[in-house]
């Protein structure tokens, strides 16, 4: 979760703003929303993630589903596709992580009943970067109609994404081979300050004729946690098909949780339906994305001042709230027993975490790690 | 070609399309009768004072949005439990309970299904009252189990069947999981009285049956928060350790902020932080932690001396206006000359009557007076209003005489 430089939750000004106009709403009531959702919510959630002047939008050829958080939004995908993709409940289509992710996803694809989870090559620990080529080795090699869930920005853990012209180049092996792109997009705005750079992969994908699901979540651009405020997108070729694809996850929500919740979503719709209130949301999510990329920058200039040994250009080439440092357990454990700096044994930090005042004991601390454990 | 060329195209909710229905009709007479959800006497929705006054309290703390744990606000669960099993409930004292935050009814009743096709060893099969609410058969199906029945509704006699559940219930294969509605039976609004529960508890302990109490009204049902919680409680004193799930969407009115829970009762405190541990195990991976704002409008309305005598005074009122309707409604009957026994509208109870109509006879309240119910005959009783209930008598009476 975003923490702000004095290591605080930070609840958005402009969502503040709008639950006050919310709690002043007397017209407003605590009745059943649709079991997909808020339709305004819906309709702008989508928007946000394809962008305003998106094809499929135009042509009609989406669908939303309000959802609990990103989470929800992937498990009500998952289960969707089991019963319905690639043949009749298949639950031997491979689905494919990558290494690492969010270990969430597994449990997700498993719970909803895929019985062969896989991974695809992703984190060059060597190299502190993408494996590429490992990853369209996978994709390669991976039967046909395989399912790989893509982290749209902000990889999560490692911090790594795809470029443009790599993203370009997963899209054409993906399209040979007719695998299904399920966007996990939990950090649209969060990673780099701007919606529409943020959104690129999927976009472009869209715009490749995929048909894809995207999960969106916003619990950390507009600091929604606690909400569980979430949309799937679903981008299909025609209206008829988005259509019946949405009618079947109806049936998969209403056993799930019948429908979602209101909070949430009349936050994000307000804010997202009003040109002066999705500026002011613009602005706080930028606010946000730029400390992270501030303390990314000033933690690798101090590791090079120090002169720490290895290279430190990761730390501000990897976007988003997480970090693979490349910190081994053994320095992590470091970090956690001597130092009192919490990080995954992956060498996973948060760089939210991070603030102008306990920068120097961090770079410090990495410092002694780095140059007393091997 | 499209990935989605062979999706059927799934029907429409039945009980959701009646409002669908219902909002097309052009008739101002029309009444919507489908869905359940309070209405207050001019047929609008209402939101009760308590939380009126626990969202101003929250409003003003101006808290964080953090995630909750993955097993939801402990406030809001610890009070859940009290409300529903008793503070002086020796499994609620004994810590031997574990209750988890759910997204509302649905939400409690498919965690604990999903935790039974998990962990319950002995049986798939969950038994079902005849009729039942129509969501319960998908929601265990989709979690794996499968589903039985047991006789439960007489439409002869619009009453409970009681020899027909009991013959029903001692046949059930021994470990096996039956479903039973708290109070306020959805469909039927039927209700065993207490004798009849304290036999149906004693053939489910001879059979060793996992009980699993659905309660989505308490309060609701008769006004009075114990007294609908007997059954759950009395079968908890009988040593049946249950589990529970329960909806604040009606007796808080908190519908669309999905406010719920789901409750283990367990040998000791031990057993139930193992299963506490697998429950969460279960919830991450649907949609990781529960939403805040109506778990903390509830239990700040549970925990807060005030504002909790202020909710039960609102939900008997409820309650009382739906008694009331009852009432109006069977004597506005007699007064249209109806020469039917109408007694089972005011022996029924909750949101919920079986009014015992056919399916001709609702089609023709339909289509003829833009009365709207679902095909059973069930009305919400939630949806009469004094400003109404003579119409409906009427049309009934139109269709059955």
């Amino acid at each position: 979760a975003y923490r702000t430089d004095e290591g605080q939750p930070w609840v958005l000004p402009v969502v503040k703003k709008v639950e006050q106009m919310i709690a002043n709403d007397n017209s407003l009531n605590h009745e059943y929303l649709p079991i997909l959702g808020l339709p305004e919510f819906r309709a702008n959630a989508s928007r946000i993630a394809l962008g305003d002047d998106s094809p499929a939008i135009k042509e009609k050829r989406i669908g939303s589903v309000q959802s609990l958080g990103g989470t929800g939004a992937l498990r009500i995908g998952a289960d969707f596709l089991r019963r319905w993709y690639n043949g009749n409940n298949n639950t031997a289509t491979p689905v494919y992580v990558s290494t690492p992710t969010w270990e969430n996803h597994n449990s997700v694809f498993m719970d909803a009943g895929f019985k062969d989870i896989r991974t695809y090559h992703y984190w060059d620990a060597a190299k502190r970067g993408l494996d590429l080529q490992g990853l369209l080795n996978d994709m390669e090699n991976a039967p046909e109609r395989s399912i790989f869930i893509l982290h749209a920005c902000a990889h999560n853990p490692t911090g790594t994404d795809p470029t443009p012209e790599q993203w370009k180049q997963i899209a054409a092996v993906m399209k040979r081979r007719s695998l299904f792109p399920f966007f996990d997009s939990a950090y649209q705005g969060f990673a780099s300050g701007s919606l529409d750079k943020d959104a690129w992969a999927v976009r472009y994908f869209v715009s490749e004729g995929f048909e894809l699901f995207c999960a969106q979540s916003f619990s950390k651009n507009f600091g929604l946690y606690n909400e569980r405020v979430g949309n799937l997108t679903v981008v299909g070729k025609d209206a008829d098909n988005v259509q019946r694809v949405l009618s079947q996850m109806e049936k998969i929500v209403r056993t799930t949780w019948s429908n979602p919740p209101s909070q949430g979503a009349r936050i994000v719709a307000t804010t997202l339906s009003s040109p002066q209130l999705f500026d002011e949301w613009k602005g706080n999510v930028k606010t946000m994305a730029d400390r992270v990329l501030l303390m990314r920058s000033e933690l690798r200039s101090r590791l090079e001042a120090l002169g720490t040994p290895g290279t430190w250009n990761h730390i501000t080439e990897q976007i988003g709230m997480f970090s693979f440092t490349g910190l081994n357990p053994k320095q992590v454990e470091y970090m956690v027993k001597e130092k009192h700096i919490y990080l995954m044994a992956s060498g996973r930090i948060n760089m939210c975490g991070l603030t102008t005042k306990n920068l120097d004991y961090v770079a410090k601390s990495i410092h002694e790690a780095v140059t007393k454990i091997q | 070609s499209s990935w989605w060329s062979h999706v059927e195209m799934g029907p429409p909710d039945p009980i959701l399309g009646v409002t669908e229905a219902y909002k097309r009709d052009t008739n101002s007479k029309k009444m919507n009768l489908g869905v359940g959800a309070y209405r207050d006497d001019n047929g609008k929705p209402y939101v009760l004072n308590c939380v009126r006054k626990a969202e101003a309290m929250i409003a003003s703390k101006k808290m964080d949005k953090e995630y909750l744990p993955i097993g939801g606000l402990a406030d809001f669960t610890r009070a859940s439990a009290e409300l529903a099993l008793g503070e002086n409930s020796e499994a609620f004292k004994s810590g031997r309970y574990v209750t988890v935050q759910g997204i509302s009814g649905t939400g409690s009743l498919r965690i604990g299904a999903n935790f039974l096709q998990r962990f319950f060893k002995t049986s798939r099969d969950v038994y079902l009252p005849k009729p039942s609410w129509g969501n319960h058969t998908p929601i265990f199906r989709d979690a794996g189990m499968q589903l039985q029945a047991y006789r439960y509704y007489d439409p002869k006699t619009c009453s409970l069947d009681f020899s027909g559940a009991m013959d029903d219930i001692s046949k059930i294969p021994e470990k096996s999981i039956i479903l039973l509605h708290a109070c306020a039976h959805n469909p039927t609004g039927v209700d065993p009285r207490q004798e009849q529960w304290k036999e149906m508890a004693a053939v489910v302990k001879k059979r060793n049956l996992l009980a699993y109490f659905d309660m989505a009204y308490q309060g609701f049902a008769s006004g009075d928060i114990n007294r609908d919680a007997w059954a759950v409680r009395y079968f908890i004193e009988q040593g049946i350790n249950i589990v529970l799930s329960q909806s604040f969407a009606k007796n808080m009115g908190l519908y669309g902020e999905r406010a719920g829970a789901f409750t283990v009762i367990c040998s000791d405190a031990d057993e139930a932080k193992r299963v506490e541990s697998q429950l969460k195990i279960l919830i991450r991976p649907m949609y990781s932690n529960p939403p805040l704002n109506g778990a903390r409008i509830a239990s700040l309305i549970l925990n807060t001396p005030d504002l909790r005598k202020e909710w039960l005074t609102e939900v008997k009122g409820m309650a009382d206006r739906i008694i009331g309707m009852r009432t109006q409604l069977v004597s506005n009957l007699k007064k249209e000359g109806s020469s039917h026994n109408w007694q089972h509208i005011t022996d029924q109870i909750g949101m919920f009557c079986f009014t015992g109509l056919k399916p001709d006879q609702v089609e023709r309240l339909i289509k003829e007076f833009s009365i709207y119910m679902t095909k059973d005959g069930r009305i919400s009783v939630a949806g009469v209003t004094s400003g109404n209930v003579g119409y409906l008598a009427h049309a009934i009476h139109q269709v059955t005489k």
